[in-house]
């Protein structure tokens, strides 16, 4: 088990210089770089002469050869450094961190929604005797997935906000400012969820364990939750990895509609900007978000299945 | 071009038949009575800031929060262009403005408590220039700058190493506004996020949340106001929460909801909303050079005079104001929007005719060809626009001009990209013509733009006639001197079609019933010191 961990653990710390590696080339080899694109956005027009452009990319330091810019940057960024936005000034880490919080509680809020409605809507649907029902249910997650999140964002702020007024259609001010886009963020998650947590239910119920379990006389919902539930949740478990990157892209659009501060907003900002030192932070954070995810999925796996754990023991 | 446009003209047609009564620029529909001090204005902006130091940032969203906290040592009248006392009570300059000597008013201090002197205006104008190219605008500003002297505490002297006319101008813009000295004990970049911001201004800097909001208080004891503002004294609101709502549709939802008081960068599908009901708009076209087609005359099929004559008058400005933008909106009369000092009226030269403009085609030697594109000696009549989507109806804009201009046999190619690529690209000589404006309240940005010794968008060859008038203006202060050389330089730009002038970029802000007089400065921005709100 402890080898499993420390081989885990080796891949994670691989990933994270994966990532930094890739973004730090891809972001190289963009053409302009954040100093042009803050030249240039000044007035939609400044016009520059070549001097002061060189100037300035000297005064930013942008015009080491690649090899210096990456030695320079990888070390600092082991120190959690990842250099200087050049947009607005401040520390990319000190950027990225700050627009994590309200980034945590609309995903967070997002994913137990997801849960509740994909989870609801994946079992409520193969539980139900009532056929329409189980096809009216089991037909949500395909709409779900369908439905542009920015659409969904401006209807809800539509009747929620300006027509019923109950709610703030933006800022990140207290919890009632969560709701709406924790529901946007959960409509297309809980859509992933419930497909797969149906098909795995459908699939597990076919199973012949089934009637042996229910030939030694377990009730219906004994069987449906106790049971075919367990074994079902571990494809829906995998697939909480690939639902988190939904997450963090669908924070993107969340936080423009809702006017929030966030990771989405810092990344779109910094992408258009070609604010490398942010764009970096942010695709390493993300990097992290994902390893350290799968890895908790990957240790909850033993405590679900009997098989797996005793797979890990031998590893 | 969507193909829903007729279904886009018929709402903008209704809107333009509302508008064409009441909504002049500056003028406010409602009169709730007196103005009454205290309230909070809340007030949507588009995009986030990111830097607040007016000396640094060069984006409207920056200005419109620097504009309030540091006052200037001249203002300009925005209706006149003339250059009025602020923190100077009066000003000389030398025969060839290569010096400039402002006498400072007395009393005034920083939001710290220090004095505003002939010293504080000394360090931050070297603050300005330290900046280097951190300082964009500045960096125009002060290109020729060489120093200031004290001359005494209430005198400071500031000299040039070459003709500076618009420095005067320049010396009105928050951009040049003063800090405090403390001020560059903080680094550029502190000073960015608030830390450091300390200026004389009306508001004080409070706090700044990225993507979220920025707020500012009212400064107790405030008592050195341009003279150009309506009152004297401290401003009316206690405080401005400027909220960052990226969304147009949210940004007018809130306002109409009564969420938020006032809202910029209204878009034209929007204004209609906000005529009647206690709604209202204030609107400026941006002074400085309209939104237009520069040309770079060294690519192509743009190296023919012909060619870029025919596209000056193959263009329907008109059209393209009353179909994809609104009534607020002005087609250009020249290369100057008409809000800049010293404008020349070229709308003649710039009437839409395309049969002119296939007449100078055939002259030209282009011939139509089987898909109506003209060609000659097998070359294509087409050229590229590059433009980055930073105002939000560029792309339908150009569109339509892409249509207009296939009418005469000209095939215009739309090449989007990121600002970063824009600037590069233009640097590398890899554009035939370019999407953009500028904003500047004086005519000094002609040469800032097509000057060989500046910016040179055109590529034209050094010592051509447009550079001897652009050197002309820049060496006088005088707008009666300076008239002549402007109007030549516009006249020469349009008739040479160095640039296709299409239309002014005008700012439109709503207002929900609550909120009044909020004003723009010669430059278009915001001027928040004689707002206020009732109803709070």
């Amino acid at each position: 088990m402890r080898r499993y961990l420390l081989r885990r653990a080796g891949q994670a710390v691989l990933v994270l210089w994966a990532a930094f590696t890739v973004s730090f080339v891809i972001l190289y080899l963009l053409p302009g770089d954040a100093v042009l694109a803050k030249l240039g956005g000044a007035d939609a027009g400044t016009a520059l002469t070549a001097e002061q452009v060189a100037r300035a990319q000297a005064e930013y330091g942008v015009d080491d050869p690649w090899p210096v810019q990456y030695g320079k940057r990888l070390l600092a960024a082991l120190h959690g450094d990842f250099g200087t936005s050049v947009t607005t000034g401040d520390s990319a880490t000190h950027m990225v961190l700050t627009a994590l919080p309200p980034t945590l509680a609309v995903a967070g809020l997002g994913l137990v929604l997801a849960i509740l409605f994909g989870g609801g809507a994946a079992l409520a649907g193969t539980y139900t005797r009532h056929r329409w029902l189980g096809t009216l249910l089991q037909s949500l997650p395909p709409l779900g997935i369908s439905l542009p999140v920015f659409w969904v964002g401006l209807v809800l702020i539509q009747i929620f906000s300006f027509q019923l007024r109950v709610l703030p259609a933006l800022g990140n001010h207290g919890p009632e400012s969560l709701i709406l886009p924790a529901i946007t963020l959960a409509l297309p998650t809980g859509a992933v969820i419930g497909q797969v947590l149906a098909k795995s239910l459908r699939t597990q119920l076919a199973e012949p364990y089934v009637e042996i379990v229910r030939a030694r006389g377990a009730g219906r919902a004994t069987v449906h939750f106790g049971h075919v539930l367990r074994n079902a949740a571990i494809p829906a478990l995998t697939m909480l990895g690939v639902v988190t990157g939904q997450l963090l892209a669908g924070s993107v659009v969340t936080e423009t509609v809702f006017s929030r501060d966030g990771v989405g907003r810092v990344t779109t900002a910094a992408v258009n900007a070609q604010d490398v030192p942010v764009v970096q932070a942010v695709i390493v954070l993300a990097a992290f978000c994902f390893v350290v995810i799968n890895l908790a999925v990957d240790l909850l796996y033993p405590l679900l299945d009997p098989r797996v754990r005793r797979e890990a023991a031998h590893v | 071009m969507p193909p829903s446009l007729p279904a886009k003209i018929l709402p903008l047609a209704a809107a333009a038949a509302l508008l064409a009564s009441g909504c002049s620029s500056g003028a406010t529909t409602t009169d709730a009575g007196p103005p009454r001090p205290g309230g909070t204005l809340t007030i949507a902006v588009g995009s986030n800031p990111d830097c607040l130091d007016p000396q640094q940032t060069g984006t409207n969203a920056a200005l419109n929060v620097g504009r309030q906290l540091v006052d200037s040592l001249t203002d300009q009248d925005p209706a006149t262009g003339e250059i009025k006392p602020w923190l100077a009570e009066r000003w000389e300059s030398n025969a060839d403005s290569t010096s400039f000597t402002f006498h400072l008013r007395s009393g005034a201090t920083f939001a710290d408590g220090t004095p505003l002197d002939a010293a504080a205006v000394k360090t931050s104008f070297d603050g300005v220039k330290a900046l280097g190219t951190k300082s964009l605008l500045g960096l125009g500003y002060l290109v020729a700058y060489r120093g200031a002297t004290v001359v005494d505490p209430r005198t400071v002297r500031i000299d040039f190493t070459a003709p500076s006319a618009q420095f005067l101008q320049a010396s009105s813009t928050m951009s040049l506004g003063i800090l405090a000295p403390a001020a560059y004990r903080k680094t550029p970049e502190q000073r960015c996020q608030g830390d450091g911001l300390i200026g004389s201004g009306p508001f004080v800097f409070d706090s700044f949340k990225q993507n979220a909001d920025i707020v500012i208080t009212k400064r107790k004891g405030y008592a050195w106001g341009s003279s150009l503002w309506r009152h004297q004294g401290e401003a009316y609101l206690d405080r401005i929460d400027y909220k960052i709502v990226p969304e147009p549709g949210v940004r007018t939802g809130s306002v109409l909801s009564g969420q938020i008081g006032a809202t910029t960068e209204v878009q034209p599908v929007d204004e209609a909303q906000f005529q009647g009901n206690g709604f209202s708009e204030q609107t400026r076209p941006n002074p400085g050079i309209v939104f237009n087609l520069h040309a770079n005359v060294t690519r192509g099929v743009l190296t023919d005079d012909n060619v870029r004559q025919a596209l000056v008058n193959g263009v329907n400005r008109q059209e393209v104001v009353d179909t994809v933008l609104s009534p607020n909106y002005k087609p250009a009369t020249s290369i100057l929007a008409s809000t800049t000092p010293l404008h020349a009226d070229l709308s003649a030269q710039l009437a839409y005719d395309p049969a002119g403009a296939a007449r100078l085609l055939d002259t030209g030697g282009w011939v139509p060809g089987a898909d109506g594109i003209r060609t000659r000696n097998g070359q294509r009549l087409t050229a590229t626009v590059v433009y980055a989507p930073l105002f939000n109806q560029s792309q339908s804009v150009l569109e339509l001009i892409q249509q207009q201009l296939r009418r005469i046999g000209f095939d215009l190619v739309l090449e989007p990209h990121p600002n970063a690529e824009v600037l590069q690209i233009q640097q590398a000589n890899g554009y035939d013509l370019l999407w953009y404006n500028v904003t500047r309240a004086d005519p000094d940005i002609l040469r800032n733009n097509f000057s060989t010794k500046a910016g040179n968008r055109s590529r034209l060859q050094p010592g051509n006639p447009l550079d001897a008038v652009l050197d002309a203006q820049a060496a006088t202060v005088d707008p009666a001197a300076r008239q002549q050389p402007v109007t030549e330089a516009q006249r020469l730009i349009v008739a040479n079609g160095y640039a296709i002038p299409v239309f002014e970029l005008t700012q439109v802000v709503a207002l929900g019933p609550d909120a009044h007089a909020v004003n723009f400065e010669a430059s278009s921005r915001l001027q928040l010191f004689d707002t206020w709100v009732s109803g709070s």
